[in-house]
């Protein structure tokens, strides 16, 4: 592997670090959320 | 009830997640810049070329990393004094976050070291003790999923935290303690970093503390919602065995 190429895997490798965190953050966040709509549910009947 | 579903409220309805707009679009470009410099700005290295500059995202997700991880033990031993429960988010958050940035600096390592050193990874003193830190914080992270009473985790969490913060100051200081294959230090004692180099390295640091700040505040609200949401469950289990 080249420098270059090193260097280019590196900077993806950090992009997908923040993104793949990111998309947890958001999974996570919509799992909440339907548990909130879920257990707010039976109050509305 | 009512007090879990007003929590609720206050945490999706009334707060935009992740920060306000003007702030993230102002991270991004301050981001984009530092991108652009490391990239394209600093000058290149002399003997190792241009994967030297690996270093402009390496060393400062490494230093954010330190200030993630120094921000849960100030949580810790802030809820440890108060019992307030917002700091244990903090630690938390604070916590996550810092493991995201030393996962950074363990996976740009070894991609700079195979082609500079021949070898993805020794375990020589700064190397070994960094994987050790990484290592504290994601047993920190796991702890807290053995322990369902909100308080009593937040008690377990901060007291790993405030030990584990123990290995910080070793992992920057193993460069000066032992002897080790990791680069010796470019600023500060024995340091001599070309100026343009530092401003680039400065600029990249300023960056990820933007980034860091951010997604801190994001685990955060994601906390509050969560204890608001076990709030709901515990009244709702209330509700259901005392119909």
């Amino acid at each position: 592997m080249t420098g270059l190429q090193s260097l280019m895997a590196a900077y993806l490798a950090v992009w997908a670090i923040f993104f793949g965190y990111q998309f947890t953050i958001g999974r996570r966040l919509r799992q909440l959320q339907d548990e909130v709509e879920r257990l707010k549910a039976p109050a509305k009947h | 009830m009512a007090h879990g579903a007003a929590s609720v409220a206050e945490s999706t309805g009334h707060h935009r997640w992740g920060a306000g707009l003007a702030e993230t679009l102002a991270v991004a470009a301050l981001l984009g810049i530092a991108g652009y410099a490391a990239l394209f700005v600093a000058p290149t290295e002399r003997t190792m070329g241009v994967i030297q500059r690996i270093f402009y995202f390496h060393v400062p997700s490494a230093w954010t990393g330190f200030v993630a991880f120094f921000i849960n033990m100030v949580g810790s031993i802030a809820f440890l004094r108060t019992r307030n429960l917002k700091w244990d988010r903090l630690g938390v958050a604070s916590a996550e976050i810092g493991v995201v940035f030393f996962t950074v600096v363990l996976v740009t390592g070894p991609i700079w070291a195979r082609p500079v050193w021949g070898i993805w990874w020794t375990w020589d003193a700064r190397l070994t003790s960094s994987f050790v830190l990484w290592l504290l914080y994601v047993c920190y992270l796991l702890l807290r999923t053995l322990v369902d009473e909100p308080e009593r985790r937040a008690v377990v969490s901060a007291v790993f935290g405030i030990f584990a913060a123990f290995d910080i100051p070793l992992v920057y200081f193993s460069i000066w303690l032992f002897r080790t294959q990791h680069p010796q230090p470019v600023i500060g004692q024995g340091g001599a970093l070309d100026s343009r180099m530092l401003n680039v390295l400065l600029l990249c640091w300023a960056a990820l503390l933007g980034v860091m700040a951010l997604l801190i505040r994001q685990r955060c609200r994601l906390e509050t919602l969560r204890h608001s949401v076990e709030g709901l469950r515990a009244d709702a289990e209330r509700n259901a065995t005392g119909n």
